[in-house]
């Protein structure tokens, strides 16, 4: 279990990381999810040693880390371009960290192997990291720091510099990998979708302040603020007659033929057609704002451009957001 | 394609061939040849010059040379490196300042920073005088026309080859991969070992290549500072072609020399090249 106690960071006088106190369970999947420059990979760094807490305490299993040099940490870190040792073989790099520990030859050749096999490497343990693809190199990264056994794995955006597909195919991987090593997996992010398909829990930060801490589920169905409103999912956001804002999602939204029927009522602006579901862009009268309403596959019903249509929605689905 | 970027290097082809390659077989012919005793070329193919070289007193130099040059190189890299090493992990201010004071000697004549040595370093000389008012030492020691006056000449001349390639190879080394072993468990002085000494060879090859080529071709140097006793091929070669007019010994001697460095550059390329070298250029 880590702790961070009222950890904060200023760089050059600025705040990166206002004071953040947070558990992490042993064995959880924990996301920071945010925008770039919002302090998650501070807070990464810091857990791993790279980078000093201006004040406060992190804590693994109830020992002090916080002024433990990195090499005697007992955790390690997937680097957002890999890092890896360019004159070392897939073997050798994944070898460092043990011969660094001083752990018996035969102990090492196991871990080596369990490890390129996990990450299915095992053709690949004599090749350099310069004969090794993106997707490849990834692995070696996460084979190379868990041969090590740590009891937290931090991963800095470990699917960053890959493409679309490959991350897809990636993620799962990570899941599974998660669950057979049961160990805690610390992840940095700013994909949403990457970070609620992935985690038992996301921390969203904004501006180095935490926004809110919670499941994928809860996060995505009552956000707190209107930033995690808007950074996770799509969103409308409405304000009340008290000027109260509140959120309501596009597939929470219900599009009615009568423009007076609705709670509110707009002009479609355009229609996207995206096979399971279908998107109305309405743009809501005597406010300068547009909609999205989600329709699914089973909406059979003629929608046109220029239509003018009421819009309406169940009052429990209003997620309140602050003023 | 391949045709085109032939095209391209084809001037300097032209010039190295004309200016080098020309020269260098004028210089192989000419070590065949014998002269009369005006100094005049007789040609007549024959082994006399390289014959005269496996003379005792020529082997004893050639000798020299060769461990002069080697431990020249040797104690550059044991200076640079720390040096080099220290200027690139410093801000960029103290960056541009270590660069200009190691360039800086350059700017001034090379000739007149030798002889300042010599005042330096003679009998009635700064350090000299300075030891003898402390009364560390009641006579003055002779420092130089000695062999060790020519090793620090030579350090001290060709140390910024030695520094510059050095930094050049820190500088663009991946820091990365030094926060990489840390968190692997690797100790400072084990991440260097282990990260930044391999990462950093092509610059060690590449000083160590140059100070030593440089060392052995340099006679102004042991002309000044080391005196008539220590003398180095390249102070005899120069006799030998503008002295003693004899051509054909000083051109066997070249050839020589030129032939031991390519087989000794040979040999350390290839002590520093490692697996992943080869399978790079695509040898494996």
């Amino acid at each position: 279990m880590i702790e961070l106690v009222n950890v904060e960071k200023h760089f050059a006088g600025q705040t990166v990381v206002h004071p953040l106190s947070l558990r992490i369970e042993a064995g959880e999947f924990l996301t920071l999810l945010g925008p770039s420059g919002c302090g998650k990979t501070t807070i990464l760094r810091m857990i791993a040693g790279f980078e000093q807490p201006t004040s406060g305490q992190i804590t693994l299993d109830g020992a002090d880390l916080t002024n433990l040099a990195p090499n005697r940490r007992d955790l390690n870190l997937v680097f957002q371009h890999y890092a890896l040792f360019p004159h070392m073989t897939v073997r050798d790099n994944i070898a460092f960290g043990l011969k660094m520990k001083k752990m018996a030859a035969a102990e090492i050749r196991s871990r080596i192997d369990e490890a390129v096999a996990m990450t299915q490497l095992t053709p690949l343990v004599d090749r350099y990291p310069h004969q090794l693809s993106g997707g490849q190199q990834q692995r070696v990264a996460i084979a190379r720091a868990i041969a090590n056994k740590p009891k937290v794995l931090l991963l800095d955006e470990p699917l960053g510099a890959l493409d679309l597909q490959l991350r897809k195919n990636l993620q799962s991987e990570l899941k599974q990998l998660q669950r057979s090593l049961g160990i805690t997996f610390v992840y940095v992010t700013h994909d949403q979708e990457e970070a609620m398909m992935l985690s038992d829990r996301i921390v969203i930060l904004n501006n180095g302040q935490v926004e809110q801490i919670g499941t994928p589920r809860e996060i995505y169905r009552s956000p707190s603020t209107l930033f995690t409103a808007t950074f996770v999912g799509e969103n409308n956001i409405f304000s009340s007659a008290q000027g109260e804002l509140f959120a309501i999602r596009p597939e929470k939204l219900i599009a009615v033929r009568e423009a007076n029927e609705g709670k509110r009522s707009g002009v479609i602006q355009d229609i996207h057609y995206l096979g399971s579901v279908h998107q109305l862009i309405v743009q809501v009268d005597q406010e300068p704002m547009t909609v999205t309403i989600a329709l699914d596959f089973t909406d059979e019903r003629p929608w046109n451009i220029g239509e003018h249509i009421g819009i309406d929605w169940d009052l429990r689905h209003e997620v309140m957001i602050g003023s | 394609m391949k045709k085109k970027s032939g095209l391209v290097v084809l001037p300097v082809f032209l010039w190295l061939s004309l200016f080098l390659v020309v020269p260098m077989l004028i210089v192989v012919g000419i070590s065949f040849l014998r002269r009369d005793e005006l100094g005049n070329l007789i040609y007549q193919f024959n082994w006399e010059a390289y014959a005269t070289f496996f003379d005792k007193l020529y082997l004893g130099i050639y000798w020299d040379t060769i461990v002069l040059s080697v431990l020249t190189t040797l104690i550059c890299l044991l200076l640079s490196y720390p040096l080099a090493y220290y200027i690139a992990r410093s801000g960029p201010r103290m960056q541009t300042w270590g660069l200009a004071l190691v360039t800086i000697p350059f700017w001034i004549n090379f000739l007149i920073r030798t002889y300042a040595w010599v005042l330096l370093l003679r009998t009635q000389g700064i350090v000299n005088n300075l030891l003898l008012d402390l009364g560390w030492i009641t006579e003055p020691m002779q420092m130089l026309y000695t062999k060790g006056a020519v090793l620090m000449g030579m350090v001290y001349t060709f140390i910024p080859f030695m520094v510059l390639p050095i930094y050049v190879a820190i500088e663009q080394m991946d820091k990365r991969l030094l926060e990489a072993a840390s968190d692997l468990g690797a100790s400072p002085s084990r991440a260097f070992w282990h990260i930044t000494l391999p990462q950093t060879k092509s610059g060690i090859t590449t000083g160590a290549i140059l100070v030593y080529v440089s060392t052995t071709g340099m006679f102004v140097v042991t002309d000044i500072l080391g005196g008539a006793k220590s003398s180095m091929i390249s102070n005899i070669i120069q006799t030998q072609f503008l002295g003693a007019r004899n051509w054909p010994f000083g051109a066997a001697l070249s050839v020589i020399f030129v032939i031991t460095s390519l087989v000794l550059i040979f040999l350390f390329n290839r002590a520093m090249t490692t697996r992943v070298d080869r399978v790079k250029e695509g040898r494996i």
